[in-house]
């Protein structure tokens, strides 16, 4: 684990300068910058609304920003096409429901392998992915649509846990799940964690991600409220929101977060 | 049972073209979700390039053969591809259906022209000869066309559904699919994958359209494409049949059509009003009306599965929203005056021709207003409008005749009548929605020109009188500048009609409706019933307007009646704008001076109409609000900023004046830039 504070030499997985983003008239985001340092986990949390969900499709290519730049490992990404950003080693598990529900699950990972690790790998990797969640191995010729929720998670995990990438973007990756197997999907990140990823959990179950996570950031209407350690995100979310994980029921600056 | 393999043989060719056009339909949709109506006008291209090629140019059939479906129609593919859906890749199913509605109207009208060939394709073979027998099945004689025909169907459909099935390509395609946004996060590139599956499509279409010719026997006519409309209508019901899904089932459901239309062909007799060839004519629609109503899963086609749906930009705001309210004003009497203007020039110094044209527009813009009705505030999808103007003005005319009615009551009668069915229409296809209502009544206007516009009650394909009204001592018949003043009249009626359901409860219904089906329902709207009333009122008005046309034109037949018309009235008000009664007239009035304009100064390139409509309709892929909607947004967003300017400096000259105007510039810059 890299000590967050190591300094400006250390070139940051991820770093954010200034991003702003709009859909249409709507703009969610203000003027957001953070870092995400090489290895680390940091955790985007914030009320329903707050544009965490933007911030990910922003660096990830599916929306386009108004303004700022995002830089991958030293690369400028920001206005690169979301199939090159995943080609440069960014994965994004978008909120809901993240896999083809028409393919197959064993077809679901074969996509996923085939452009990342070629052909003759792909056989080996999913070898791989079925003995950490078995429960895959057993549906592969399954439709993916078909899956319980949970198993859909996993399965969007085991494509990322086979072949870990260097950075993992996760958003509300425990959104409807049991608490049981929220607890298998963590399990699951921090054995990724461990492969070698960085990871940017956006989350609204701050106590789950403030748990793995080594910093935080949090953010409010659009805009970075405060960042800093993780372990002091919970006494800053109090002072800030007026309450452990308060849910702002203010008006929402994004519309579209959810769906 | 041999008299039924005699019929049942020769169907198969057929089919077999039929089965490529489906299969090249439900490749597009998939890949791109557009469900490619134009796909008609892309074999008519391969068609006549091949024959252009081989007949004018003496090129060895085998380069032409390269050359029209290997080369041009996949540069035509990807032509669609860059410069239209790829712009649109998040409008509605219906926005995409519009655009390769232009694309259908235009094409086939725009290539005779191009190259300057106006021969009918005569090209009798390809690869086999078809005048030679090669085979006798069943104690049938195949002929080399109908051999090749089969013989190239069968082993291009297999080779694409190995492909499909087995190749890391096809794995792409099917998650391209699904949704662009989450293969784009596996890394793969979405747009070139739409893109291939456009140029494989786009090969089919031209192979379809090559394979055509030897079946013919040289019967096409490039200015008639109907035939190419029929295949597509072919192509389209096999498609359904395979609920857009399944290429093999498309592939046997084309073949089975082929077959039932020959079947057909072969027992009917040739007398009484089921004769063949009016039941061949109406065939193709009402197996196509059949399917749409039955599959059922076909109603799921259009259900968004994309997660990633979030992403795209709400739509613009309308450009009343940021209208200045200081604007009102001036905007009123500017508007007034425009009128009282045109009314007084109309009646007076205007040269008699453009005194037609202008009272035709007027009349167009009636039948124009009904798709304000259906398409914009309905937010549904009619391509039978022309038909229902058909209906009026036949009726309108029967009864002229026979029963000497005023034809102005005939017209309310023929309105009714036209009302009725459109009723009718609407609570049999109760269960559509969007697409497949749009596909529904694409249908019926196929069987009105096939069959209904034939029977001998309904003018019987030949010319009808709709005699000019005649109201105590003012006669309409003596030239058409009374007439342009009962057009004015029947316009304003309407328009204020059209006013009124806009701002009356069944426009904010219906305003609920469009927004989300299901909240609506959860309010108690029933769906059904605000259908059923609103094509009604559509419906009514197009039969009134169609009536008036009628008696505009005096003698009209089936053919005025089209159901191309249909489609590029279609286009043309949503080009203009479908939500406002000023698109509707700015449609109607423009249509009709642009037709004298192109009939006065340039006789010779008949068919250039419709290729400029349609050009239009791909503006309506980057502006789906319409053209004046986007000009109104635009200059009124120029004008409030204008404004904003002079407030400020009189602001700065008076003094800090904290409570000073709001900007009122919201939406359109964002659409524009």
């Amino acid at each position: 684990m890299t000590d967050p504070a190591a300094g400006p030499a250390a070139v940051p997985i991820l770093d954010v300068a200034g991003l702003s983003a709009s859909y249409g008239t709507f703009r969610a985001l203000f003027d957001v910058s953070f870092r995400v340092p090489d290895g680390a986990v940091v955790a985007l949390l914030g009320s329903n609304g707050a544009g965490k969900s933007t911030v990910a499709r922003v660096v990830s290519g599916l929306v386009p920003s108004t303004a700022g730049t995002v830089h991958l490992a030293g690369t400028d990404i920001t206005r690169m096409a979301a199939n090159r950003i995943a080609g440069q080693g960014l994965s994004h598990v978008p909120e809901g429901r993240a896999i083809f529900s028409s393919l197959t699950v064993e077809e679901n990972l074969t996509l996923a392998f085939r452009r990342a690790a070629g052909r003759k790998r792909i056989k080996d990797l999913l070898g791989r992915a079925y003995l950490a969640f078995p429960i895959l191995a057993e549906r592969r010729q399954q439709r993916a649509g078909t899956l319980s929720g949970g198993q859909q998670r996993i399965l969007s995990l085991a494509k990322v846990l086979a072949l870990p990438p260097r950075l993992l973007i996760v958003d509300e990756l425990s959104l409807g799940l049991a608490p049981v197997i929220v607890d298998a999907v963590y399990d699951g990140l921090a054995a990724i964690r461990d492969a070698g990823s960085s990871i940017l959990i956006v989350e609204q179950q701050i106590d789950r991600a403030l748990g793995l996570a080594d910093e935080a950031v949090l953010l409010a209407k659009g805009s970075v409220a405060w960042s800093g350690l993780s372990g002091e995100a919970a006494a800053a979310m109090d002072a800030i929101l007026g309450g452990h994980g308060a849910v702002d029921p203010g008006p929402a600056p994004t519309e579209h977060e959810e769906n | 049972m041999s008299h039924f393999l005699d019929y049942a043989i020769p169907g198969v060719p057929y089919g077999c073209d039929f089965a490529l056009m489906a299969v090249g339909l439900v490749l597009t949709f998939r890949a791109t979700g557009v469900f490619n109506l134009a796909f008609g006008a892309q074999a008519f291209t391969g068609a006549f390039i091949f024959d252009l090629l081989v007949t004018a140019h003496h090129v060895n059939q085998w380069v032409a053969f390269m050359v029209a479906v290997l080369v041009v129609s996949p540069l035509l593919g990807l032509a669609f591809d860059r410069f239209l859906f790829r712009v649109i890749p998040t409008a509605s199913t219906t926005a995409k259906v519009v655009t390769a509605l232009g694309l259908l109207i235009a094409i086939p009208q725009a290539i005779p022209i191009i190259f300057r060939n106006t021969t009918s394709l005569q090209t009798t073979g390809f690869w086999l000869d078809p005048g030679h027998v090669y085979l006798n099945l069943a104690g049938s004689p195949v002929n080399g066309g109908q051999l090749s025909t089969t013989v190239v169907t069968l082993a291009v459909a297999a080779a694409l559904v190995a492909m499909l099935r087995f190749t890391a390509f096809g794995l792409e395609m099917r998650a391209v699919v699904e949704s662009r946004r989450l293969a784009q996060l596996e890394g793969i590139n979405s747009k070139r994958t739409a893109a291939w599956a456009w140029v494989l499509s786009s090969v089919l279409a031209g192979l379809a359209g090559v394979l055509m010719l030897p079946l013919s026997g040289g019967n096409l006519v490039p200015s008639q494409p109907l035939q190419f409309t029929t295949l597509l209508v072919f192509g389209l019901t096999a498609a359904a049949v395979a609920s857009v899904r399944s290429i093999p089932i498309a592939l046997v459901a084309g073949i089975g059509l082929g077959i039932l239309q020959n079947l057909i062909t072969g027992y009917l007799p040739n007398s009484s009003i089921l004769s063949a060839q009016n039941v061949k004519e109406a065939l193709p629609f009402a197996v196509l009306a059949g399917v749409l109503l039955f599959n059922r899963e076909l109603r799921t086609i259009e259900v968004s599965s994309d997660p990633l749906a979030a992403c795209d930009p709400p739509p613009p705001l309308p450009a009343v929203a940021i209208r200045d309210p200081r604007l009102s004003v001036p905007m009123t009497w500017g508007f007034r005056l425009v009128v009282v203007g045109f009314l007084v020039s109309a009646a007076t110094w205007v040269p008699d021709y453009w005194v037609t044209a202008l009272a035709s527009g007027l009349v167009l813009s009636v039948i124009f207003l009904s798709i304000t009705l259906i398409t914009g505030m309905g937010g549904w999808l009619s391509l039978c409008q022309a038909s229902f103007a058909g209906l009026g003005a036949f009726t309108a005319g029967e009864l002229a005749a026979h029963l000497n009615l005023p034809v102005l009551l005939g017209a309310l009668v023929g309105a009714l009548a036209a009302a009725t069915t459109g009723a009718v229409i609407a609570l049999v296809a109760a269960r559509l929605s969007g697409l497949l209502l749009a596909l529904f009544t694409l249908a019926f206007a196929l069987f009105a020109d096939g069959l209904l516009f034939n029977l001998s009650w309904l003018g019987g394909g030949n010319t009808v009188v709709v005699p000019r009204p005649q109201i105590g001592p003012v006669d309409f018949s003596r030239g058409d500048r009374n007439f342009l003043g009962l057009a004015f009249v029947v316009l304003v009626v309407c328009a204020i009609l059209v006013k009124l359901i806009q701002r009356g409860t069944t426009g904010m219904v219906l305003a609920a409706l469009r927004g989300s089906p299901t909240a609506a329902a959860s309010l108690g709207i029933s769906m059904l019933r605000q259908r059923v009333i609103i094509f009604t009122l559509s419906a009514g008005m197009a039969g009134l307007g169609g009536a008036l046309y009628g008696s505009l034109l005096v003698r009209v037949s089936s053919l005025s009646y089209l159901y191309v018309y249909s489609l590029a009235f279609v286009v043309v008000v949503i080009t203009t704008g479908s939500r406002s009664v000023e698109g509707a007239v700015n449609a109607g009035m423009s249509y009709a001076v642009l037709l004298l304009i192109l009939q006065t100064y340039f006789p010779h390139y008949t068919g250039l109409e419709p290729i400029l409509f349609a050009f239009g309709a791909m503006t309506y892929a980057a502006h789906p609000e319409g053209i004046v909607e986007y000009q109104k947004t635009r200059w009124l967003n120029r004008v409030a900023r204008a404004l904003q300017a002079l407030d400020a400096r009189r602001a700065r000259t008076a003094g800090p004046d904290p409570a000073g105007p709001q900007p009122a510039t919201v939406g359109g810059d964002i659409s524009g830039a």
